[in-house]
Parts: C-alpha cells; sequence; structure tokens
C-alpha cells in the first residue's frame, strides 16, 4: 500500500468550464453546453417522468406528493437558515394555516381548487409575516424556539376554542379532478420554486439576503432595513409552506389539527442536512430519500424514528456537507493517478 | 464654512450597568472637518460612535444631523440620511468578492436616491459602479484584487472595504473607527492621502484614532476623552500642551512624544 503511494499521486483538476464562469460566464461549445445541462435536466425531467413511472402504484404516488409537500418546506427552510440567517421551525405553522386557509375557502365560499390555492399561498404568506413579525429581531436559537411555539399554539388555540371545526377539523374538502393533476401542480411549483430562488439568491437583492446571515450589522450600517429583508425571507418560506398545506388540504380533503405535526417543522431540516445547505436543490433531493425511507419503515412503527436517528447521525458525522455538495464538487473536478 | 454645525453632539451619556462609558459628551463638527478623537483605550471612543450611529441607546442627551434630531434613530435610518461609520473589527461579507461587498451598500434606498454611484437597473451596471468605487479607493484593478473572496485580502484592503462600504452610499458626514490600527506602516502612509482626498471631495470626517502622528497631519480639531468625559478639545498643538491630556496617556508629568 504504502509502496504503491510512492509511485503515483492522485491530481485534482477543475473542469474548464467551471474556472471560466467562475468570473463571466462564457459558453463555447456543446460538450461544456451539455455539461452544464446534464445534471439540470436529469433533475428536471426525472422529476417530471416520476409520475409516469408510478403510473400503476397509486399508494406510491401519494408518497410522491407528500415528498414535494415536504420538498417545498425544505427549500423554505433551507432559504431562510442559509441565505437569511434565521433558523425556523414553524414549518408545520406554514402547512396548517395554508391547509386551514384552502380548506376554509373551499368549504364555506365554494371556491374551486385552483382558486383556493393560489390564494392560500398569498394569503397564508401574509398572515404568517404578520404574525412573525414581532420576533424577527431575535437571532440564533432564540428565533428557532420561538418559530416551534407556533405549530404548537395554533393546534391547542384551535382545541380549546373549537373554531374552524376543533379537534375534527373541516370535512368535506373538494379532491383534485385527478391524481396526476395534484402530482404535476405539486411538481411543477417544487421546480419553478427552485430554479427561481437559485436565480435570486445570485441577484443583487439576493447578496443583501446574504448580508443580513453574514453580518446584519455591516447591512444595517448601508442604510438597509434589516427587519424588512427578514420579513421578506419569512413570507418567501411562509409562502412555500402554505402551498404545500394548501395542496395537502385538497389531497387529503380534509384540514385539521394533526397539519401543525411536529413532523413539518422537522423533516425539513433533516432533508437539508442529508442533501446539503445552501444548495437548494439538495433538499429536494434529501426529501427524495428520506420520505421514501420513512414510508418504508412505516412498518416498524416507533421504531422508524430510531433508524431516522441513526441516518441523520451517518450523515452528520460523515458526510456533514450533504449530498449535493459533495456530488457538486466531484463533479467540478476531474480526478486522476499520475505517474511519477 | 457655515455657521450650523453639520452634527450637533449635546450632552449624550451611556451607562453599561454601573459604569459610565459616557457622561455627558458635547461636540459639534462642521462641514469640510476633519475632526479627530482620541484617548486612553476604554474612554469610550467607540461608544460615542456607537451612540452617534444609533447602534447603542443614549440614556440621555441629543444628536442633531444637519438641523434634524436624530437622537437613538435606528441605525438604518441614520445611515440613510448620509451619517455612515466604519467598523473598528472589520465587518465584510467574508465570503463574497470584495466587489460583491459593496452590492448591498449600493442596493440601499440611499445609494438608488443619490443617484451617482447609482447603476441604471441591469444587474451588471451596479457591478461595474462597484468596481470603480474600489478602485478610487486603493484596489488595483489590474491585479484583480476587487475579484477577490474578502477572507483572502489583508487588513489593509479591510479597512479601504469599510471606506468603501461609507462611500457608496454618498455619505455627507463618515465616522472612521480606527481606520489606522493594525496597518502597516507603508499602508497608513497611502491612508493619509486618500482621507485627505475624501475631504477635498466635500465629506466630512470623525476620525477615532489611535495613531497620533498621522491623525495630527490630517485632522483640524481633536477631542480628548477619557473615562468617558470630554476632557480636551482644540487643535493638536493645544491638544498636546493640555496637561490633563498627558496624564491620561502618561499619568505623569512625563513628554507627550511618541505613542
Amino acid at each position: 500500500m504504502v509502496s504503491e503511494k510512492k509511485d503515483r499521486r492522485k491530481e485534482r483538476l477543475d473542469r474548464g468550464i467551471k474556472v471560466r464562469t467562475d468570473g463571466v460566464y462564457a459558453v463555447s461549445s456543446w460538450l461544456e453546453m451539455s455539461y452544464l445541462l446534464a445534471p439540470r435536466l436529469i433533475f428536471i425531467l426525472g422529476l417530471l417522468a416520476l409520475p409516469v413511472l408510478l403510473y400503476h402504484l397509486p399508494y406510491w404516488q401519494r408518497v410522491l406528493s407528500i415528498i414535494c409537500i415536504y420538498a417545498l418546506l425544505a427549500i423554505g427552510f433551507d432559504f431562510l437558515a442559509n441565505y437569511v440567517g434565521l433558523v425556523s421551525l414553524g414549518g408545520g405553522f406554514y402547512i396548517g394555516v395554508g391547509a386551514y386557509i384552502a380548506a376554509l375557502l373551499n368549504t364555506k365560499l365554494g371556491l374551486p381548487p385552483f382558486v383556493t390555492i393560489p390564494a392560500a399561498t398569498f394569503l397564508g404568506a401574509a398572515i404568517c409575516t404578520l404574525l412573525f413579525l414581532p420576533c424577527l429581531p431575535l437571532r440564533g436559537v432564540y428565533f428557532a424556539i420561538v418559530s416551534l411555539m407556533f405549530p404548537l399554539l395554533a393546534a391547542r388555540v384551535i382545541e380549546a376554542f373549537d373554531i374552524f371545526g376543533g379537534t375534527d377539523g373541516i370535512l368535506g374538502v373538494d379532491g383534485f379532478g385527478a391524481a396526476w393533476m395534484e402530482q404535476y401542480l405539486l411538481l411543477i411549483s417544487v421546480l419553478v420554486v427552485v430554479f427561481v430562488l437559485r436565480r435570486l439568491v445570485d441577484e443583487d437583492v439576493g447578496l443583501v439576503f446574504r448580508g443580513v446571515k453574514d453580518n446584519d450589522q455591516a447591512v444595517k450600517a448601508s442604510g438597509i432595513n434589516i427587519t424588512t429583508y427578514k420579513a421578506l425571507g419569512v413570507c418567501i418560506a411562509s409562502a412555500l409552506g402554505c402551498l404545500g398545506g394548501a395542496c395537502l388540504a385538497h389531497s387529503y380533503m380534509w384540514a385539521g389539527i394533526s397539519q401543525f405535526a411536529l413532523d413539518f417543522s422537522i423533516i425539513p431540516i433533516a432533508a437539508t442536512v442529508v442533501g446539503g445547505g445552501g444548495t437548494l436543490i439538495g433538499p429536494v433531493l434529501g426529501c427524495l430519500i428520506l420520505v421514501p425511507i420513512s414510508e418504508l419503515l412505516r412498518d416498524f412503527g416507533t421504531l422508524r424514528i430510531a433508524v431516522y436517528a441513526i441516518i441523520l447521525t451517518g450523515f452528520i458525522v460523515f458526510k456533514s456537507e450533504g449530498i449535493m455538495v459533495y456530488a457538486t464538487r466531484k463533479y467540478e473536478q476531474l480526478e486522476r493517478w499520475v505517474q511519477i | 464654512m457655515s455657521h450650523e454645525p453639520l452634527l450637533t453632539v449635546d450632552n449624550i451619556s451611556k451607562s453599561f450597568g454601573g459604569v459610565a462609558a459616557l457622561s455627558a459628551v458635547s461636540l459639534d463638527i462642521y462641514r469640510g472637518d476633519i475632526l479627530g478623537i482620541i484617548g486612553p483605550n476604554g474612554s469610550g471612543k467607540t461608544t460615542l460612535v456607537n451612540t452617534i450611529t444609533g447602534f447603542v441607546k443614549a440614556d440621555q442627551g441629543r444628536v442633531v444631523f444637519k438641523g434634524q434630531d436624530i437622537t437613538n434613530w435606528k441605525p438604518h435610518k441614520i445611515a440613510d440620511v448620509g451619517l455612515t461609520r466604519t467598523f473598528q473589527v472589520m465587518r465584510p461579507y467574508f465570503s463574497l468578492p470584495a466587489y460583491k461587498n459593496l452590492i448591498i451598500p449600493l442596493f440601499s434606498p440611499r445609494a438608488r436616491r443619490t443617484g451617482g454611484w447609482r447603476g441604471g437597473g441591469k444587474t451588471g451596471s451596479r457591478d461595474t459602479v462597484a468596481v470603480d468605487i474600489l478602485e478610487e479607493i486603493g484596489f488595483e484593478r489590474d491585479s484583480y484584487v476587487p475579484y477577490k473572496v474578502a477572507s483572502s485580502l489583508p487588513t489593509g484592503y479591510l479597512k479601504r472595504l469599510e471606506l468603501a462600504r461609507c462611500l457608496s452610499l454618498r455619505p455627507e458626514l463618515v465616522i472612521c473607527d480606527e481606520v489606522f490600527s493594525g496597518l502597516s506602516m507603508s499602508e497608513m502612509a497611502s491612508m493619509v492621502p486618500l482621507m485627505e482626498k475624501l475631504q477635498m471631495e466635500g465629506i466630512t470626517l470623525i476620525m477615532v484614532e489611535h495613531r497620533l502622528r498621522e491623525l495630527f497631519r490630517i485632522a483640524n480639531r481633536l477631542v480628548v476623552l477619557n473615562f468617558g468625559c470630554k476632557i480636551a478639545e482644540g487643535t493638536s498643538e493645544d491638544v498636546m500642551e493640555h496637561k490633563e491630556v498627558k496624564e491620561a496617556y502618561f499619568g505623569s508629568e512625563e513628554v507627550f512624544g511618541y505613542v
């Protein structure tokens, strides 16, 4: 082993395109363009093909919808945590607010799903942002704790005052017309959100968000109100959660206090850790891995939490950077053995 | 020089717990001046800067800027009216290239309002403006320094980056919190003409410093703080002769020479 290492060494080279695109975006040949496009196309087409592949497996179609809902939450979590600097455990609250608004609009006003879903997204985002506004000066673990209170509080309030159907929830919500409509609505939302947010964080306004995370004092000293940008960040993240929640309500044809469940706050974090924080695509991959595992382990009952914990611990200890960061690095770097 | 002061600090006091960091400090600064604030460690210089710029709330007293009472305003609002500051501990966005650090101030409402440095809507143009500002302040464009990641830059450039952040807001008054500290002699030598250039451009400066030799070259007026009180004010010669100042620095009647 030692002698083997003596006469050869590993050489690492950055692929040409990366060197050139670091500063100026220049695409010169089909080969390099395909090199950039290939992973994106695999991701997009792969996701779009999933409903077709799962055509004969209605149970897994349902799982796919859940994956997408978790993915929306996880993207929102990743954006807030790694670009705005707010670790939000309020995922369950966003889902619940979205679900209840969609269900109320549908059952009380008789609005169809294609109206209630956008309405729940925007109205829900506005409500969540308003409620989070007093907590925005908090940072780090304090914000995390307060944001975790929201879903717990909401569920208890609905239970105690017996409003919105109390513990029974709101029944009789319209379903989607067809399963494929639900899946494609969610899949396309995930894809649009991922690519729009990835573009946004590299724009000038995205730099301001990153400034708030890196160093909020300097942003203040630059004459920018950081509360505005934090609120905007929460608004974006909660809009994604409410979109997921509204789809969930129409998918299950029901909205209830179990939609404020802690799962919606915790699994996005796990997905972000596994997928790679700060990549925005990573959390989607994380959900694609974790949610099916969680479904497969359903037979083991509560033991699945233990398996979950082991997977998470493994990732944090051995690959804390996450799948996406690791894969990007390997993809952009050529490795080869050179004889000495 | 107009007779109306650009900035008036009137009887500002601030205490942290039982420690009085500032007690009834007053000073005036006129347009086009360079005012130096000096004092031994712990004399309240940085607290004074923080109180003026809104990062710390004053217990009592008033800060008036351009005839407007800005006491205890939020820091971003104070920056918005044209009073900016650098930080003693440099606070760049370490993960970003140097010129991208300036995109954030250039994106602020003030920079967009005041034009001048502004990029016209397209993303690319704000980058150009940022590189121009950096070049003006001493980042050599040809050696690609403006494009280097902030975490890889030496202290001298980071101090300049702090100044550049202030300048991209087109400020009227810049408070420099120890821009000379931590610099090599040659870096300092190039910093002095830069400050003079800013003064020529009509920017009023307050410089909080330990490097008295450089400060005496450029400051019109000095204020000396000790234990949160103003103990002397005047030109550098006046202040150097002041008995209390000598005592504050040396504790006795020794010659006030090299610091």
